[in-house]
């Protein structure tokens, strides 16, 4: 607390000193984000606009984001919670209404980012930016068909021993689903058995279950990778041999949202901010900054060539749609507790 | 009259040190104790119901469809390779913390602060830095497996890295200045003469070490070995990432609970038990310490 007035003192300090925003400041908007995530220029420019002085805090993952929220330690007036979390903030009444859907600016957003299973009328939260989980394989060694989930669950003799698998239960858990044809948010223990079994005969062949994937993929240490979009787009650039795959059975999409939480301080300024992001222009800083589609319509004009056309961001037209997972009841989450807990020991 | 008033000192000399404990120790145990007997909320936290299923669940497997209970020993297999780990590193740390401090300790006093310096110096980096150079050093295509094949001593990579030999090693690494600083302090002390007086008595190396040299380490080695163990056990850097996340230890397992699997109050309850554990080895420690101490006088 001490620390964060220390903090606030000193921006106010920096504010005086230039006299023209200090002037100009029609109060705070306290953004609360993952790092590297918020555009700098997006931020001058609202700052610019609006004559409010933005404060950027950022977290490392969304249980320590709703942990915070919950004991009541706030102070922030915009979060960036994904598909899953936000369903979880609507239904623990964690969030501010603040009908998204009539702002002048939500004209802009994608039908498909309309009607999400997270916020059906749009209600609580904007887009902010989206991407898929899918996997990358490196092109030089592994041959042949790999637009299917056989390239990590039935692997080739030269990718065997060199695959490496997120370290996340609900990722790797749904893509094994995915490869038996069975539904996701499975609480059937028969199918999960299935699913158990698939896994500890895939784990022979797995070199390491991790989420910094562009590393051991430019390293070479494995060949296929689960992976983000947007790590695996990071990781062609430092090795072109890299591909990342839409498999046929499918593939997991997530969407991070604006959002305002309850009690917020600045509400008319994180109104102002949601709909000024909504903006075409802006929402392209995203894309551009953070490297990762939004869900604006019209933005493509103002994204940098290189991203545009990147096959990371737009996934070929035979592709499967990319499948959003709500969060799974407490008896499949309990479930793929346990299969994990099983698989890792 | 004089007690009194050194008593009175000493109680305020103490009251930082223990308002620090009270509010930053013995609360957040509480309310982990309290958790651990709760039901879990459905998208994490908790429901004020009173419940032990957080700890049948370390021993039993509820079925879905029937509610039968079966012995299962998932949960007891990663509290016994913590321990496993956790007594390997330790067991490496004194292998490699004795001779160690037995150098620093009988190097002249001016050499020693910069011996003690050195072995400091590369813990001024953060652990996950520390955790993470290690994998690059020991991976497949690191340093070591590439000299080694380039000189022609191997054909193939070692398996070095993602394993519990590599979590094994991370871990001694990461606690070893715990060890060789007690030692250290102990060897310190020790009265060479005692050691010229054992061999003036016949006694042989053997003989001066056992009877002479490791009942003034002791101190040190249950020092030491309790720095490394304690640690040791609730580490989850070095599984996560030496050992390919690929086998967890506790400390994974709680803080799963408390991600992805949204189970604080079992969460809790494992953190319980590891604590609970660790009480036991320190009470069992001191006990025998309290033992060899009336031996020897």
């Amino acid at each position: 607390m001490i620390l964060k007035n220390l903090t606030r003192m000193a921006i106010l300090a920096l504010g005086t000193s230039t006299l023209a925003s200090a002037a100009a400041a029609e109060g705070d908007l306290y953004i609360y984000s993952w790092g590297e995530y918020t555009p700098p220029d997006l931020v001058e420019k609202f700052e610019a606009e609006f004559g409010v002085d933005v404060h950027i805090d950022t977290y490392d993952s969304m249980e320590t984001m709703i942990s915070k929220l919950r004991a009541g330690a706030g102070g922030y007036d915009i979060i960036v919670p994904g598909d899953g979390t936000m369903q979880i903030l609507i239904a623990e009444n964690m969030v501010e209404q603040i009908d998204v859907h009539a702002m002048p600016n939500f004209e802009h957003v994608d039908e498909r980012w309309r009607e999400v299973y997270w916020d059906p009328e749009r209600e609580f939260s904007a887009p902010w930016a989206w991407g898929s989980t899918a996997f990358v394989v490196d092109t030089e060694i592994v041959t042949g068909d790999i637009d299917t989930l056989a390239v990590l669950f039935d692997p080739s003799d030269e990718v065997k021993g060199k695959i490496n698998m997120l370290r996340d239960i609900n990722d790797v858990i749904n893509m094994a689903l995915r490869y038996l044809d069975l539904p996701r948010c499975n609480d059937n223990p028969a199918d999960m058995k299935k699913v158990l079994a698939l896994l500890e005969t895939q784990k022979e062949w797995v070199k390491s279950f991790d989420s910094e994937t562009k590393e051991p993929l430019v390293s070479g240490e494995a060949v296929v990778s689960m992976s983000w979009n947007g790590y695996a787009m990071r990781a062609r650039d430092e090795k072109p041999s890299l591909r990342y795959v839409y498999p046929k059975e499918g593939f997991t999409g997530w969407m991070d949202n604006l959002a305002v939480p309850k009690g917020a301080q600045n509400i008319e300024n994180a109104k102002d901010f949601i709909n000024f992001v909504m903006a075409p222009e802006n929402a392209a800083m995203i894309t551009n900054y953070a490297r990762y589609s939004n869900g604006i319509k019209g933005s493509e004009a103002f994204v940098d060539a290189d991203l545009s056309g990147a096959p990371e961001m737009t996934p070929p037209a035979d592709a499967p749609a990319p499948e959003f997972i709500p969060t799974c009841s407490p008896e499949s989450t309990e479930l793929y507790d346990r299969v994990w807990t099983k698989l890792m020991n | 009259m004089k007690v009194h008033g050194h008593t009175r000192l000493a109680a305020l000399l103490l009251s930082p040190a223990l308002a620090i404990i009270a509010v930053f120790m013995i609360v957040p145990i509480g309310i982990t104790t309290l958790y651990s007997f709760l039901e879990p909320a459905r998208y994490g936290g908790v429901i004020w119901e009173f419940s032990t299923d957080a700890y049948v669940r370390l021993l039993f497997e509820r079925d879905i469809f029937d509610d039968t209970l079966s012995f299962s020993t998932d949960y007891i297999r990663i509290f016994v390779r913590s321990l496993v780990q956790a007594g390997v590193a330790t067991l490496l740390c004194l292998l490699i913390g004795i001779p160690t401090a037995w150098f620093i300790a009988t190097r002249p006093d001016r050499q020693k602060t910069l011996w003690l310096m050195l072995v400091t110096v590369p813990y001024w980096v953060n652990l996950l830095v520390r955790t993470i150079a290690m994998l690059l050093i020991l991976r497949d295509e690191g340093p070591i497996n590439d000299s080694l094949q380039a000189i022609g001593l191997t054909s193939g990579p070692l398996p070095l890295s993602y394993n519990n030999f590599a979590v094994g090693l991370g871990l001694a690494y990461s606690f070893l200045p715990f060890m060789i600083l007690p030692l250290y302090a102990a060897i310190e002390r020790f009265d060479f003469s005692l050691l010229e007086a054992a061999y003036d008595l016949h006694a042989n190396r053997w003989k001066a070490f056992v009877g002479v040299v490791l009942p003034i380490l002791r101190p040190g080695v249950v020092a030491g070995s309790l720095l490394v163990f304690i640690p040791g056990i609730g580490a989850f850097l070095a599984p996560d990432i030496l050992g390919g996340g690929k086998t967890i230890m506790i400390g994974n397992l709680i803080g799963q609970q408390f991600q992805g699997s949204r189970n604080w109050p079992f969460g809790a309850a494992l953190s319980t038990v590891l604590m609970t554990l660790t009480l036991i080895a320190l009470m069992w420690s001191a006990r025998r310490a309290a033992k060899a101490g009336t031996e020897v006088v």
